[in-house]
């Protein structure tokens, strides 16, 4: 592995990163998993990120760019901090999901994949999540939400907001 | 978080240690945890093949290839590192059943694939969760770092010289063409994911170029429960060529969704009627996907059918995923199509034309036919590009986006015809988007 002399990550990840880049039969199947950490940790994979990686790596930043490119949940631009995820597919369209994003485009002011003015939410119409059972749901970062009506949505958010200093 | 569903006529083998706090590794150990594996160890490759063929168990990922069968195709003697690959990139709309897995039983899915592994002689698994599973994944590597530390992982596992297992595990970042097995390697190999044509097999040729065996987390989790049953009990649950059960997603307009775990050949009328309570607020049923987004749809009176794998087939659809979504009558089949080809045309992966041009083609004109500017035309059109994608694509993502397709435009071509003579639904779902306006900004 090229040495890293000066990280951007923190001391942690840094380190995690030096183990994930051994732990596979070939290194580059750390990358997915890296990207994703990376993105965590920065907000988005940063061109300072696809650099880092690559070098990590041993691969051209042509070949992280690439890889980037292809998967929904990686980004190339800042989110807000909490990244809400409404999930309209077939099993929360039936239960309400369309209504619950139109829901959160008008209490937030935000289209999809746009963020608000204060930073703190940005909002994202998703493809199915894996909790179709406990339809509506939405993602906010990784956390899930199930079964979600407007109001209990308006509760949700109203947490998160509440983390942030007054 | 998920709520657990019960239901009398359940059988629960898979799901008998849900609700009881089997994440941590003790319980699961008092829950008959980690014996399947040492005897597996104990009784040798052979045994476990034979019982794996004898339990009838069938992929629950949604092709249901017979389990042994698969893992006997492994040849025995190979130069290149063999590999266990569990496929919990559970993407298919209408499918959340690996999720409650991961959650309520995580060591179950390790027992299986060292029991995999042993059965194949392979030393090494990866356990592949979808990217929105980050919470998921946070269990499943303390189960495994909990297994490490009682020796149930690593060298010499439960101190047998020689015996070695270890596993990795990771997560996606969010494809659902990456749920197929050989996109699934190469994202696996940190790429895109993009399929490979077959042959090879990847039980020939798989992760990085070794032998390999992919299964999905419902049927790797079932491995421990039928070695410790045995293979003829397990089948008999079940009906002819279709052995044990299976965790069936219950959704939409059902008034008690849940994952339920039914015998395979339980009834589709008794699930949506009994099990999940009948359809929401006691409208009148008007169809069912019967196993995720990718199956043909069902009419209310194609219900009176066993839920296995032979018996969807025969009704022209399929056992999917066992994802079973329930449309009530106010539901426009307009209005369906068009949010099921919206998640296909955004997932493709484009390596493929038929599929690439097939899924878009037939979204535009289903967008613009939704916003009321179809022609009878439209309706051949639509039927005419999905007919021409099936089997001309290097993996099934293409069949996967005609089929549903097909059967909307087949079964229900009068509410296409009845749209455009100017019938709109009473609740619309999706909102129309006027002619001429952008193209839908949203996820898809």
């Amino acid at each position: 592995m090229a040495t890293i002399t000066t990280s951007i990550f923190t001391p942690a990840t840094a380190a995690r990163f030096d183990k994930l880049a051994g732990i596979y039969p070939v290194k580059r199947s750390a990358l997915v998993p890296m990207l994703l950490y990376a993105q965590d940790e920065i907000g988005y994979v940063s061109d300072a990120v696809v650099t880092e990686i690559a070098q990590r790596l041993d691969l051209l930043e042509l070949d992280v760019r690439n890889v980037l490119s292809y998967y929904s949940m990686l980004r190339t631009v800042p989110a807000g901090k909490y990244n809400v995820q409404v999930c309209t597919n077939i099993s929360c369209m039936l239960r309400g999901g369309f209504a619950l994003l139109d829901h959160c485009k008008h209490t937030l002011g935000i289209g999809h994949k746009e963020t608000t003015p204060d930073g703190l939410f940005s909002l994202e119409e998703v493809e199915c999540i894996g909790a179709c059972c406990w339809a509506p749901a939405v993602q906010v970062n990784y956390d899930f939400h199930d079964d979600l009506t407007p109001a209990k949505m308006d509760a949700v958010l109203e947490t998160y907001r509440a983390r942030e200093p007054r | 978080m998920p709520t657990l569903v019960s239901h009398p006529d359940e059988v629960k083998v898979l799901s008998r240690r849900f609700g009881q706090g089997a994440a941590n590794i003790d319980k699961y150990l008092e829950l008959d945890g980690y014996k399947a594996t040492q005897k597996a160890i104990a009784e040798g490759p052979e045994w476990i093949i034979n019982t794996m063929k004898a339990s009838g168990l069938r992929g629950r990922g949604g092709a249901g290839f017979p389990t042994g069968m698969k893992w006997s195709f492994v040849p025995k003697v190979s130069e290149k590192p063999k590999y266990i690959l569990v496929n919990g990139d559970e993407s298919e709309p209408g499918t959340c059943k690996d999720h409650i897995i991961f959650l309520e039983d995580p060591h179950s899915i390790i027992e299986g694939t060292i029991i995999a592994g042993l059965a194949v002689g392979s030393k090494m698994g990866f356990i592949y969760l979808r990217g929105e599973y980050r919470y998921l994944l946070n269990i499943m590597e303390k189960a495994v770092a909990d297994a490490y530390a009682k020796g149930f992982l690593g060298k010499n596992i439960f101190g047998n010289d020689g015996v070695d297992f270890d596993i990795i595990t990771q997560t996606g970042a969010g494809a659902y063409e990456v749920g197929e097995e050989s996109a699934l390697m190469e994202s696996l190999e940190g790429k895109r994911g993009i399929p490979r044509i077959r042959p090879p097999f990847p039980a020939v040729v798989g992760l990085y170029g070794g032998p390999t065996v992919i299964n999905n987390a419902e049927t790797i989790a079932n491995a421990p429960h039928i070695l410790l049953m045995g293979g003829e009990a397990y089948a008999k649950i079940g009906t002819e060529r279709n052995g044990g059960t299976r965790l069936f997603g219950i959704s939409g307009h059902v008034e008690r969704p849940g994952v339920y775990e039914l015998p395979m050949g339980y009834s589709l009328r008794k699930a949506i009627y009994d099990v999940a309570g009948g359809i929401k607020g006691g409208k009148q049923l008007k169809a069912v996907v019967p196993g995720g987004a990718s199956c043909p749809i069902l009419r209310a009176d194609e219900i009176d059918i066993g839920l296995d794998f032979d018996q969807l087939a025969k009704a022209g659809s399929m056992l999917g995923s066992g994802g079973i979504v329930v449309l009530d009558e106010t539901v426009s089949i307009v209005e369906f199509a068009l949010r099921t080809i919206r998640f296909y045309q955004h997932e493709s992966c484009g390596w493929c034309i038929p599929c690439r041009e097939g899924t878009d083609w037939i979204k535009k004109t289903l967008t613009r036919f939704h916003a009321g500017g179809g022609t009878r035309k439209d309706i051949d059109n639509v039927q005419y590009i999905a007919e021409n994608m099936m089997g001309r694509t290097f993996c099934p993502l293409g069949d996967a986006a005609a089929m549903p397709t097909l059967g909307f435009v087949k079964k229900f071509r009068s509410e296409f015809e009845e749209y455009l003579a100017g019938a709109r639904p009473a609740n619309p779902l999706i909102q129309i988007q006027p002619v001429g306006e952008p193209e839908h900004a949203g996820a898809h």
